[in-house]
């Protein structure tokens, strides 16, 4: 049986609402936690698999040109070696999230610095790295790299769909009575989860088992075949934990086929892991960008008009684009509207998904700007983003579904004590430091993609669940258990929440904030599906049924659900996918940030003091693992607006920060006590289970209530992210005499 | 990692006469010479491990000061009660540096030998002329933010990264070194670390199997004791300037002042001239200036690093108001 839902009018039955068991919302611990502090949470490398070898990629030292020629006679005579391996087949650079076919695949085309060309195994892993490093290579290095996206030679792309052009902007500018037209550039990011990429490849016969890191099994087991040339049915790949994905571990990447590769070859596993060095080399990056906004209001603050005009990169033949301006679209009005994108190719790393593609950098930039036109307009901050909050979307005529964002806008300043706040930049000092307030607003599509589950009632009045979802450290494992005990009325030792393996039903994977509400419709499916055989067998309606405490009623009847089940399993499937209700509406989450930032008025270091966000993201299906999210998307917000950049060479692009001693993310002394205030809000157009996306609202817009605060703090604008102390010395006041 | 020897050596001389082998090392903590072992930067053929040869000890020294055994680890120096009470900004630079777990590990004479943080030294592939005499450097023209002000050279623009050394380096502590044959000397730390001149391979002057047995301190310096360190994150990051100050003060005027700077060059930075300017002297503006003035003299900004210029300056002022202004 198979409970199949697709999303064409919302869901107002509110079910969970009903249901005697309410464990789902509750902050319940995860239940793979134990197993994670105790170290017995099986990560991707720690596997422990017969006649294992291990494999070191071997990265190419130019940036752009040709591989020539590897000597492998070179680092024959070493210990341990036992192949070294260069293949046609191997990956360029990962597979871009729900590619579902390969990336751009070869060696000998060399498109960037650090692209992955051979694999070096070894009986160890020192041993491999080692042989890595000593292989000889010979490269033919071309003199045409190109490394900057804004030199002036270049023509950068024009993707059509990322062109729009509504009104006249320019006309909006000369005649409105406030404006800002201000540029800002953001960095590059990577991801660095603290899991580095990792694959073990075993073959039996032609049947290929992949113990990897990875967020999407259900496309990643296609990348992989297609990858390799071979069915995707000869195909396995285990990810049941996962060590931080942030969207670079979406697709399948170069060490998985790498992997395969070589495991086939030598006929023994191999296992790939990334060194820290290379994650920052060849996982994905976050674009840099460039991003020119324009803002035209009338007296009152309202927005005549609106530009967000952008610059960004990809390496050459990628499809994906940052999508910098994906929440500027719906967020605030303005009838004159210019929003684009251009995209520059260039020899550097590729640029994927990372956490909040789109909305991290692109509502950051837009929030300062709104802080801009408060500060030019002498309109609160927080009054000017609720009179521009739109009655219908501004550029498509539709209404929006649940949009709880003046409410965010409300709760937060009250919370923080907002209205103590000096609009006057610089007035405020406690000993040698310049204290400043500043806020933004948070705003993320959302999304719903197809996902199926499997729900085993077993005759003992105990529950699997199995989907090839994955738990990349959310807390899938916590809520889809809670979903489970809810709907089945059973306790959460009672329910064995079992993840990440591609024989499951095919779930949408973690990417993009979809995971909790696809894979927990599936899960609420599935058990809708299991619920009504119930009902059937109890002899009432399914709306009747309750199912509490391991009992089965309704009809006026009563039974223990062992009863029920008669020494059988029942087995429930359930299938969610999106419909019109993505089209029919816009839907989103919101939210607001507070930040109170000390500005030092002697060396221009930035530390945050309080931060507060304020959050509605429809059903809140666990209110730890949900607070975590925005608690870990804040962090990385203060990350962004103060210390995250990678650095690249000037002269051949290469990224010299490539390990976490000099890319800086924020250490716990740069983060206090953070707040998280969790709206309760209910999206019937979203899911059936009335939940929305969490996983990345935390950090869209988080940086800049941090800048805003410097500049309210010391009236300086710091407009190149991050805002480390030298973009703030120069702006600084003369050091008050002694 | 290149397959090396290991070697686990019980007595200090024992430990001198097993490094006299070419090509050996001695390793303490490891925090720092692992991590190069790892990336064949660093390329020993033997490592002999000293953590059990003793000198993990801090004892007092005969004209009142205190000698610091090589392996006694910086939480251990940083917590120790005679270094906080007398010797307060030399506890205050070492909890200022890197993480509690390295401090935990980190010993003293493995802290003075740190190797620089440049972006360059720590990539095979990139020409350096610290880790491959010749092949040129890339920080000069490429990225150079944590890069040198003071005293670098063509050959090398790197910084000596780490934060106890310029607190001793104010304190004018001495290094104690035993070469073969129980052959024993001294070398103040403000001596020890080298400019990069034409041999940026030469961090320090220590000569190859020679070990560092001590840091010797003087007896306790009086006054007001300042380590200020400038940087990119709270916690856990190199000095992009820092300060270590000691200055007393009597009747108004500047009694004694020592002073060291990380961050800016090749070495802990110091200049007697600085010191000498504000002795005798009642704290101003002005004089704070003229210090400035010195310090930065022949500063030489590489493009990244530039605003370590300014920073140095508006961060010594305001260490040495610090320094000899009001107790609030
Ligand atoms: C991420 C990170 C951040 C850091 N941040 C800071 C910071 O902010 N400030 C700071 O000051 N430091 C910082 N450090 C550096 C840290 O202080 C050093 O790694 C540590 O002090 C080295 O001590 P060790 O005993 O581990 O040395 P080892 O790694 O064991 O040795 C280092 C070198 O010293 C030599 N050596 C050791 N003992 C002797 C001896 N007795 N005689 C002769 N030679 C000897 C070894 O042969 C080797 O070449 C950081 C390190 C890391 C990894
Ligand atoms: S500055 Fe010194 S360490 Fe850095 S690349 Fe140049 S020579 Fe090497």
């Amino acid at each position: 049986m198979t409970r199949h839902l697709k999303m064409d009018t919302p869901a107002t039955a509110r079910l969970l609402d009903q249901l005697p068991s309410r464990l789902t919302g509750t902050p319940m611990d995860r239940p793979d936690g134990p197993k994670k502090v105790s170290g017995t949470a099986t990560y991707a490398h720690e596997w422990q698999i017969e006649g294992k070898t291990f494999g070191v990629l071997v990265r190419a030292p130019i940036s752009k040109g040709k591989l020539v020629r590897i000597d492998k006679s070179s680092i024959e005579g070493l210990p341990g070696i036992l192949g070294v391996f260069s293949d046609d087949r191997f990956l360029r650079n990962p597979a871009q999230g729900t590619a579902n076919e390969a990336p751009i695949q070869g060696v000998s085309e060399i498109s960037y610095f650090g692209q992955p060309i051979a694999l070096v195994v070894a009986e160890t892993f020192e041993q491999a790295r080692h042989g890595a490093h000593m292989l000889e290579l010979v490269c033919e290095a071309d003199t045409d790299g190109v490394y900057d996206p804004e030199a002036s030679n270049l023509s950068p792309e024009q993707p059509e769909d990322d062109q729009l052009d509504q009104g006249d902007l320019d006309k909006a500018m000369a005649e409105a009575a406030f404006t800002v037209d201000s540029t800002y550039r953001t960095p590059n990011h990577n991801s660095a989860a603290m899991e580095p990429h990792c694959s073990i490849a075993s073959w039996e016969g032609d049947q290929l088992t992949l113990h990897g890191s990875y967020q999407m099994v259900k496309y990643n087991v296609n990348e992989l075949a297609d990858s390799l040339g071979v069915e995707p049915e000869k195909v396995r790949i285990l990810s049941p934990f996962v060590g931080g994905g942030f969207g670079s571990k979406l697709g399948i990447a170069p060490e998985a086929v790498a992997a395969a590769i070589a495991a086939k070859e030598i006929g023994r596993p191999v296992c790939v892991t990334l060194t820290r060095q290379q994650v920052f080399e060849n996982v994905m990056r976050r674009s840099e960008s460039r991003q020119r906004l324009r803002l035209a209001a009338d007296e009152t603050g309202k927005l005549t008009g609106l530009g967000h005009e952008c610059l960004v990169s990809n390496l050459p033949g990628e499809s994906f684009h940052e999508p910098v301006i994906q929440a500027t679209h719906f967020i605030y009005g303005g009838e004159n509207r210019r929003l684009s994108i251009e995209v520059a190719r260039l020899n550097r790393m590729c640029a994927g998904s990372v956490r909040a593609p789109g909305e991290a950098i692109g509502m950051q930039v837009l929030e300062n700007a709104m802080d801009e036109l408060a500060h030019v307009s002498g309109i609160d901050p927080v009054e000017l983003r609720k009179g521009n909050i739109p009655e219908i979307h501004p550029e498509e005529d539709m209404p929006y579904s649940s949009r709880p964002f003046a409410a965010a806008l409300d709760e937060g300043a009250k919370r923080f004590g907002w209205d103590k706040r000096n609009p006057e930049p610089g007035k405020q000092r406690d000993g040698e430091w310049l204290i400043g307030m500043g806020m933004a607003a948070a705003a993320r599509v959302n999304m719903l993609m197809e996902s199926k589950a499997r729900v085993k009632l077993i005759d003992d009045g105990t529950a699997i669940v199995e989907t090839d979802m994955t738990d990349i450290g959310t807390g899938t494992y916590a809520i889809l258990t809670q979903l489970c005990c809810d709907m089945l009325g059973l306790a959460p030792e009672q329910v064995d929440t079992r993840l990440g393996d591609s024989n499951f039903p095919k779930a949408s994977g973690s990417g993009g904030s979809v995971g909790a509400s696809s894979s927990g419709s599936s899960v609420y499916l599935a058990c809708q599906d299991i619920r009504g055989e119930l009902a059937r067998r109890l002899g009432c309606d399914e709306d009747e049924l309750q199912l509490n405490d391991g009992k089965a009623s309704g009809g006026g009847k009563e039974v223990s659900l062992i009863e029920l089940l008669a020494g059988e399993t029942i087995e429930g499937e359930g299938h969610i996918e999106p419909g019109e209700t993505m089209e029919k509406v816009q839907q989103a989450t919101y939210g607001s940030y507070f930040a109170e930032v000390a500005v030092n008025a002697v060396t221009g270091e930035a530390r945050v003091r309080r931060m507060l966000g304020v959050f509605g993201a429809g059903r809140i299906l666990n209110h730890k693992t949900a607070r975590s999210q925005c608690l870990g998307g804040m962090t990385w917000g203060i990350g962004m607006a103060l210390h995250e950049a990678m650095e690249f060479d000037p002269r051949d692009g290469h990224v010299v920060n490539n390990d976490l001693a000099e890319y800086h993310v924020p250490v716990n002394l740069d983060v206090p006590q953070l707040e998280v205030v969790l709206l309760e809000e209910r999206d019937d157009w979203a899911s059936p289970i009335q939940a929305k996306g969490i996983g990345e609202l935390g950090l869209c817009g988080a940086g800049a209530a941090v800048t805003n605060a410097i500049f309210n703090a010391t009236g300086v604008r710091v407009r190149e992210y991050p805002a480390t102390l030298d973009k703030i010395l120069d702006g600084l006041p003369e050091l008050e005499p002694a | 990692m290149r397959p090396f020897d290991y070697y686990r050596s019980n007595d200090p001389a024992d430990a001198v006469e097993a490094a006299s082998e070419k090509g050996a090392l001695f390793i303490a903590g490891g925090t720092n010479l692992l991590d190069l072992m790892k990336l064949d930067l660093m390329t020993p053929n033997r490592l002999i491990d000293i953590n059990r040869i003793g000198l993990d000890e801090i004892t007092p020294s005969d004209d009142g000061g205190l000698f610091i055994g090589t392996l006694v680890t910086n939480s251990d120096c940083a917590a120790d009660m005679r270094i906080r009470q007398d010797y307060e900004v030399l506890s205050r630079a070492i909890l200022a540096g890197a993480s509690g777990q390295l401090r935990n590990k980190a010993t003293t004479g493995g802290n003075l030998c740190q190797r620089t943080r440049c972006y360059y030294f720590y990539d095979p592939d990139m020409p350096c002329n610290k880790r491959k005499p010749g092949s040129g450097c890339s920080a000069v023209g490429g990225a150079n933010r944590i890069h040198a002000i003071l005293g670098a050279s063509d050959e090398c623009i790197a910084t000596y990264p780490g934060d106890m050394a310029v607190a001793m380096a104010a304190l004018d502590a001495q290094v104690v070194i035993e070469g073969q044959g129980g052959d024993i000397r001294t070398v103040p730390v403000r001596d020890f670390h080298r400019l990069p001149g034409d041999q940026p391979d030469k961090d320090n002057i220590l000569r190859p199997g020679e070990l560092i047995t001590h840091v010797t301190l003087p007896p306790p310096a009086r006054g007001r004791h300042i380590y200020r360190k400038v940087r990119d994150r709270a916690s856990y990051a190199f000095a992009l300037v820092s300060i270590a100050a000691v200055v007393e003060m009597d009747a108004g005027k500047i009694a004694s002042a020592s002073l060291a700077f990380g961050g800016l060059a090749h070495k802990p930075w110091h200049d007697p001239e600085i010191d000498d300017l504000l002795i005798g002297e009642a704290p101003s503006d002005a004089l704070f200036d003229k210090a400035a003035d010195i310090l930065l003299a022949d500063a030489n900004g590489q493009g990244g690093n530039d605003f370590k210029i300014p920073l140095a300056r508006r961060t010594l002022k305001a260490v040495l108001r610090e320094a000899t202004g009001e107790r609030s």
